[in-house]
């Protein structure tokens, strides 16, 4: 993989500092355009996250987006996916996690990052995925008595649920 | 909410809040104790939709988040498709797309400033700023035939290539911008009221705004000198000249003077991109996303079928996933889309600049006084169309 062999010793000592963590329970992946990608159970991600934001090598400040997906009919179905990144280093990196359909509960980061509170909200909101330790779970783009998650795949684009 | 304390609404429907945005405040006398933002009053299922077009119509949506910055958005979108396409762009078009991109940075700070001053009781810079802003309506209308939709970024390229007046047209207005903002400066930057109104309201400090996510001139006037275009060059940012202006106290003045250091750098990328435009094609020709020259599509049959098949189809985007961010007038605007090999993306997601920068409100609110709230949500910068998308 091109990306792979453009990486450069110290990126190669962060991962193997991740790998002596987290051990085989982390999976690093590059997409297209380059970025790493960690994909890691969602019992270790609180853990995973803290390690990122707090590692001085890793150093990933900023929380730059989260938001959900939704893989029909694959399974587990659900996913969330968390892009850091690192002012200091300048560097962007990717963090997902899947959730089974009958339990999709992640735990929340807003004691990390602050910024996570609407976007977690947001992610509730269109797909019903739920944030574990979150203070103020509520829709936050849809009325409170809206019925259904639109950005389900299984949500019609016109009509409502059911 | 306590004895000694009451509510009120803020909007949705008051022309302070940009928008619909509703704010609940609880007050005690005129100080703020706490406040609720309400939103989504705008919400058209944008990243639903997206679902349900090819990944050209999408473009048409993009302008329709952010209406005030529509050039940035379709930047933002087409070079994330790019990237994960794989498509290099020619030169030239990455040189009028940086052009654009700037012009309607300015476009957007006017606005902004225009209304922000008017907001604050300063009526005058509102004229001053919208006929700036006019006369980059009137290059965006006479180059792509809309003001505010303008639709005109193509995967791959631009729909077309520049038309004969574009930069004399650009020149003109570059030409005499530094004084208009000299203008600008003298109506406000000293002024006794405007100095009261918002130095040491709203304040953020820099740890305060990555901690919530707050990117773009709310983060810079808070001394971080963090900005897309120099520290993920896209789009051939790495060949132009310019500052990141910052600032210090992160509070609503120097938002403002940032804002007003970003309209004069802005234009200097302006100046160098029509200065510098290199010759050559217009569109990556050769990509797959790419549509046939109007007058071949009537006369050549191959260039007919690719036409029809790309308006009717589209094109198969492989699978994978990518992230693309840019800095718009408002901070980091990003998109992630997840392809899963066919025509129409599998989840397209929005980082909206607005959105995250809005969490900062009420953190800027607690404890400041009633008449503060309009000036500190102004100083956001917010369209409440990305805000909900």
């Amino acid at each position: 993989m091109e990306s792979m062999e453009n990486m450069t010793r110290r990126e190669r000592m962060n991962l193997d500092s991740l790998g002596e963590r987290f051990g085989m329970e982390v999976a690093t992946a590059w997409d297209a355009g380059g970025d790493l990608s960690l994909t890691v159970h969602r019992d270790l991600l609180i853990p995973l996250m803290r390690f990122l934001k707090e590692d001085e090598a890793w150093d990933c400040n900023l929380l730059v987006d989260l938001c959900g997906v939704d893989y029909l009919p694959m399974t587990p179905r659900f996913g969330v996916v968390y892009h850091l990144c690192s002012l200091r280093h300048g560097r962007r990196l990717r963090v997902k996690v899947a959730l089974p359909e009958d339990d999709p509960v992640a735990d929340s980061c807003v004691s990390l990052w602050p910024g996570a509170d609407w976007m977690e909200r947001e992610c509730h909101d269109l797909f019903g995925i739920v944030f574990r330790g979150h203070p103020d779970l509520r829709r936050i783009l849809l009325p409170p008595d809206f019925v259904g998650h639109p950005l389900r795949k299984d949500f019609p684009l016109e009509g409502l649920a059911g | 909410m306590s004895a000694t304390t009451m509510e009120i609404n803020l909007g949705p429907h008051h022309p302070s809040t940009h928008g619909v945005l509703r704010v609940v405040l609880e007050l005690d006398g005129e100080t703020v104790v706490n406040a609720h933002p309400d939103i989504g009053f705008l919400h058209r299922g944008i990243e639903k939709l997206a679902e349900y077009r090819t990944y050209h119509q999408f473009i048409v949506l993009s302008d329709r988040l952010d209406y005030l910055a529509a050039l940035s958005n379709n930047l933002a979108y087409v070079t994330t498709i790019e990237k994960l396409m794989g498509i290099e762009v020619p030169r030239r078009a990455l040189y009028v797309r940086v052009a654009l991109a700037e012009l309607q940075r300015i476009a957007s700070h006017l606005f902004w400033l225009g209304t922000h001053a008017h907001d604050l009781g300063a009526m005058t810079p509102l004229f001053y700023a919208l006929r700036e802003r006019e006369a980059i309506m009137d290059i965006f209308e006479s180059l792509t035939g809309s003001r505010l939709t303008p639709s005109y970024l193509r995967i791959g390229g631009l729909a077309a290539d520049i038309d004969g007046d574009f930069i004399a047209a650009v020149q003109a207005f570059t030409a005499s911008f530094a004084t208009r903002v000299a203008e600008y400066e003298t109506l406000l930057t000293e002024n006794p009221i405007w100095r009261a109104r918002t130095r040491g309201v709203g304040v953020l400090t820099a740890d305060e705004c990555l901690a919530l996510g707050v990117t773009g001139p709310m983060l810079r006037s808070a001394g971080c000198d963090w900005d897309i275009r120099k520290a993920y060059p896209y789009s051939a940012y790495e060949e132009f000249h310019f500052e990141i202006p910052t600032g210090r106290q992160g509070d609503v003045y120097d938002r403002y003077l940032v804002r007003i250091r970003e309209m004069g750098e802005s234009a200097r990328i302006v100046d160098q991109a029509v200065a510098g435009l290199p010759e050559g094609p217009w569109v990556a020709a050769e990509a797959r996303t790419a549509f046939p020259d109007k007058e071949r599509v009537a006369t050549d049959i191959a260039a007919m079928i690719r036409h029809f098949g790309l308006v009717m189809e589209g094109f198969n985007a492989p699978p994978g996933e990518v992230y693309h961010a840019v800095e718009s007038p408002r901070g980091e605007l990003g998109f992630y889309v997840i392809s899963n090999g066919g025509p129409r993306p599998w989840r397209l997601r929005v980082r909206p600049p607005s959105f995250v920068n809005l969490q900062g409100l009420v953190a800027m609110l607690r404890g400041r006084l009633l008449s503060d709230a309009v000036a500190v949500i102004g100083a956001i910068d917010i369209v409440l169309a990305e805000v909900d998308r």
